[in-house]
């Protein structure tokens, strides 16, 4: 996954708070996320909308879905976050190095 | 106008007698044969024995309903919902009788909801509302 695509999943305020909503609990279905982003996050937005923010977190995989018989249940992964978070570690030294 | 009546999806007779009845304790009122081997059958509350009737509709043949079903499930979308006291209870005793929740009681503004799998290929709501 390259990483501007990463950067363009995260860019959007929604799809962070659908990350941060599965770190807390993963294994959600489309529904209870939607519950859980109106009621936790106050994100009042159609479960099409919705769906397709799980679609390009997916797309990135910042998320993978399993499915639990008839059931997509949908979690975080948290793989290519720790690839932004090498690329910015790197990029934050070598400015250090050269502001120093 | 009123509602009396009201269903759900179902894919066998006998299979969805025995959840509703035995699992979730509703009460068979009517069960009448309309041939060709289809019946009329409903269940009420006994909290509730004259109020609305819950039909047993078995149309899980029916290619758009079971694609609808299918939709539903996939996205964990109940297909009806119905009221309880004591949602943390109610929680317990069905988990006790081996009924699967997909979701467990959840706090939703003024409500608490749960939904769990009717084995006819339905997610059902449970919900109690506020005090």
């Amino acid at each position: 996954m390259d990483i501007d695509t990463l950067f363009k999943a995260l860019a959007d305020p929604t799809r962070r708070q659908i990350l941060v909503e599965l770190s807390t609990k993963g294994g959600q279905t489309l529904y209870e996320l939607c519950v859980k982003l109106l009621m936790v996050r106050k994100i009042d937005m159609s479960r099409q909308a919705i769906s397709k923010h799980l679609d390009a977190l997916e797309e990135s995989n910042l998320i993978v879905t399993t499915w639990n018989g008839r059931e997509k249940l949908h979690y975080l992964n948290s793989d290519p976050l720790i690839k932004i978070q090498d690329w910015i570690m790197a990029l934050s030294r070598t400015g250090r190095k050269k502001s120093s | 106008m009123k509602i009396s009546l009201t269903s759900v999806p179902i894919d066998r007779y006998d299979k969805a007698l025995q959840f509703y009845t035995e699992v979730l304790g509703f009460v068979k009122k009517q069960d009448m044969e309309l041939g060709h081997g289809v019946r009329w059958i409903t269940v009420v509350s006994p909290e509730d024995p004259d109020g609305p009737e819950l039909l047993l509709e078995p149309n899980a043949d029916y290619p758009a309903m079971r694609a609808l079903k299918e939709s539903l499930v996939k996205d964990g979308i109940p297909i009806t919902a119905f009221e309880v006291k004591d949602i943390e209870a109610e929680h317990k005793k069905l988990e006790s009788l081996g009924v699967r929740f997909t979701m467990a009681p959840t706090q939703m503004g003024p409500t608490t909801q749960a939904i769990f799998d009717d084995t006819c290929g339905n997610l059902i709501q449970i919900y109690q509302p506020a005090a």
